[in-house]
């Protein structure tokens, strides 16, 4: 058995969430061996190859792979599938872009965001938004996984020595190019792998006020997220979405300020540690799943919250 | 430029799912059925394209039980042409849906092709991309903005770090997500005149298409369930409590 992780970085970094999937890699056993496409991913290549269990780094360095294009990427993954049991890569917008296509390419079906792994063939997943918990054998003899990062736990960045091999297999298909991005700056820590996340719905009435809950992140060391209605109105960039088609957080602490807790946001934040919720409305459904619930108006308690810490 | 739609039938979105008391499922009888919400995003993108003297014919395609003829309805009435059912009561996986949406792709040779980034019943989040690798085509997914431009089209996709515009060659599969647009309501005299509109119904067989489900659901549990803390009553008492009892701050 052996075990194909496809990582995610930005050719420079691999990013943490590869580490989780590495974690799900360990519980199924068997080599594991880390692909980076990219372009001028080198560095991506050397911290993959010291991450806990990770036995050989393939990299597949070349323009076609720069901004993870699908077609060029999941051509290249099915091209290499033969050698594995299992392709796995993070539930994230990358993973789910290009892994379902390399699936469809080998014939194979996708289990999309597992949270747990039963036995090499049997794993476990969300679906309804949350709202129920699936056990799934697959049948196919390549597995392809997409791993929900918060249901494991990472595996160590450093320690390991695995051989980086350079892969010269170039697949462009020529129907796609990327054009541009805009990727959100933030000096706070990245919202999925947070320690704290402060959260703002619907209830912050305008992308100005805002500022209150990035204050108080700064104050408790925290990403700041938010509902879809805070996102659908303007207030905040869409990376900010925690729900069931935005982002999974699971931090110890998750604080939701002036957002109602639909079932499709539940979905995004119910399995954090500790949940406090801050809403002028005591029958709110967020309530219902708050450890700490403090009914208030969010413009008097959110100040009096930040001069107390 | 003909453009195909695909709409599935799934439980509604405001409706908290039950599982089944032997956990072989989750309950779905007498509960109410509607169109999942991205894929009426997506209807609702290909009528404005129509809008807009760029697409010519929307033809909207279903894959599931008779039923499901109230979706392609409810599409007709928004603005499609006409409709597709591929009628089948067995389980439809996400490949084997992607395989039949490209039969009918093969017959009805649209430039552009949009589906839902996401069914809220199983959360799979692959059709698109499936159907797109099948097909060979280009694949912008998460949409949040699309532009055809000539023989190609631009597509602005929500990302995890925020947005980044791609520019496909037609054909291509888009998939639609929340904020690509916001649906509107038909209005009843267009739900009246849909129902003169053209439903074609299609077997699996018809598409040379044998159904092959790959995944096994042994079981269905409900999640963990949280309890519902306390309340406290002053911002103090909040302060106190993380620190001291919960330790998180
Ligand atoms: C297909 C689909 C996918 C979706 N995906 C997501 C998703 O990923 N994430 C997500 O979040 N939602 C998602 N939604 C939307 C979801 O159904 C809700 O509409 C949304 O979560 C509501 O956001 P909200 O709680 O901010 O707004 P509201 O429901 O309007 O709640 C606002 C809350 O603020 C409180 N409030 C107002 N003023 C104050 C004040 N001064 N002080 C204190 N409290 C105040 C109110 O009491 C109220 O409870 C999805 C919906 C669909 C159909
Ligand atoms: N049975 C079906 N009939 C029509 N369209 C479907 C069907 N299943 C999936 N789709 C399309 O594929 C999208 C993504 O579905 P999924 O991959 O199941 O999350 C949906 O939003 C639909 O547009």
């Amino acid at each position: 058995m052996s075990v194909l992780v496809v990582a995610d970085h930005d050719n420079q970094n691999l990013k943490p969430v590869t580490l989780n999937v590495l974690g799900a890699a360990k519980q199924l056993g068997g080599d594991i061996v880390v692909l980076v496409a990219g372009e001028g991913c080198g560095a991506v290549a050397e911290q993959a190859a010291k991450a806990e269990g990770v036995s050989k780094v393939l990299v597949a360095d070349n323009a076609a792979y720069g901004h993870h294009l699908a077609e060029n990427v999941a051509a290249l993954i099915a091209e290499i599938a033969s050698d594995y049991s299992h392709i796995l890569a993070a539930a994230n917008t990358t993973g789910k872009d290009i892994l379902p296509r390399a699936a469809a390419l080998l014939d194979v079906a996708q289990v999309s965001d597992i949270i747990r792994v039963e036995s090499a063939d049997t794993f476990v997943r969300p679906f309804y938004a949350g709202n129920a918990i699936a056990t799934v054998q697959s049948s196919d003899p390549i597995k392809v996984i997409t791993v929900r990062g918060t249901g494991f736990d990472a595996v160590a960045a450093e320690g390991g020595s695995a051989a980086v091999e350079s892969l010269d297999i170039v697949k462009d298909a020529g129907l796609s190019e990327f054009v541009k991005e805009e990727l959100a700056k933030s000096d706070r820590p990245e919202l999925t792998s947070a320690r704290v996340v402060v959260s703002g719905g619907r209830g912050m009435q305008n992308g100005e006020n805002f500022k209150m809950l990035y204050e108080l992140a700064d104050k408790l060391g925290a990403a700041v997220g938010a509902s879809r209605a805070a996102v659908d109105a303007g207030f905040v960039p869409n990376d900010m979405q925690v729900g069931q088609t935005g982002k999974i957080v699971a931090p110890e602490l998750y604080i939701a300020v002036g957002i109602s807790g639909a079932i499709q946001h539940l979905a995004g934040m119910s399995d954090s540690k500790v949940i406090v919720a801050i809403n002028k409305d005591e029958d709110a459904p967020i309530f219902q799943v708050a450890d700490y619930g403090l009914v208030a108006d969010l413009f008097e308690a959110v100040p009096e919250l930040i001069s107390k810490l | 430029m003909k453009v195909l739609v695909a709409v599935k039938r799934v439980i509604d979105y405001n409706v908290k799912v039950r599982v089944k008391p032997d956990n072989s499922g989750v309950d779905l009888a007498n509960v109410k059925m509607a169109m999942n919400p991205f894929d009426e995003i997506a209807v609702e993108e290909a009528v404005r394209l129509k809008e807009k003297g760029i697409a010519t014919e929307i033809v909207v395609v279903s894959i599931g039980p008779k039923a499901a003829q109230e979706q392609i309805r409810t599409a007709l009435a928004l603005g499609a042409d006409r409709g597709i059912l591929i009628e089948t009561d067995e389980e439809v996986q996400s490949l084997d849906a992607a395989k039949l949406l490209k039969g009918v792709v093969e017959k009805e040779a649209p430039q552009l092709i949009l589906l839902g980034k996401q069914s809220i019943d199983t959360d799979n989040n692959q059709t698109g991309q499936m159907l797109a690798g099948l097909l060979g085509c280009g694949q912008g997914t998460f949409a949040s903005r699309v532009d055809v431009e000539g023989d190609s089209v631009v597509v602005e996709r929500e990302i995890d770090g925020g947005l980044m515009d791609i520019k496909l060659k037609l054909p291509a599969v888009i998939t639609a997500d929340l904020r690509l647009n916001e649906p509107r309501y038909a209005s009843l005299p267009n739900i009246m005149k849909a129902k003169k509109k053209p439903l074609e119904t299609l077997s699996v067989g018809d598409l040379g298409v044998e159904l092959k489900p790959r995944l096994k659901t042994l079981k269905v549990e409900e999640p963990p369930k949280r309890q519902a803390g306390i309340k406290v009553s002053s911002v103090d008492e909040l302060v106190e409590k993380l620190k001291n009892e919960a330790k998180v701050i």
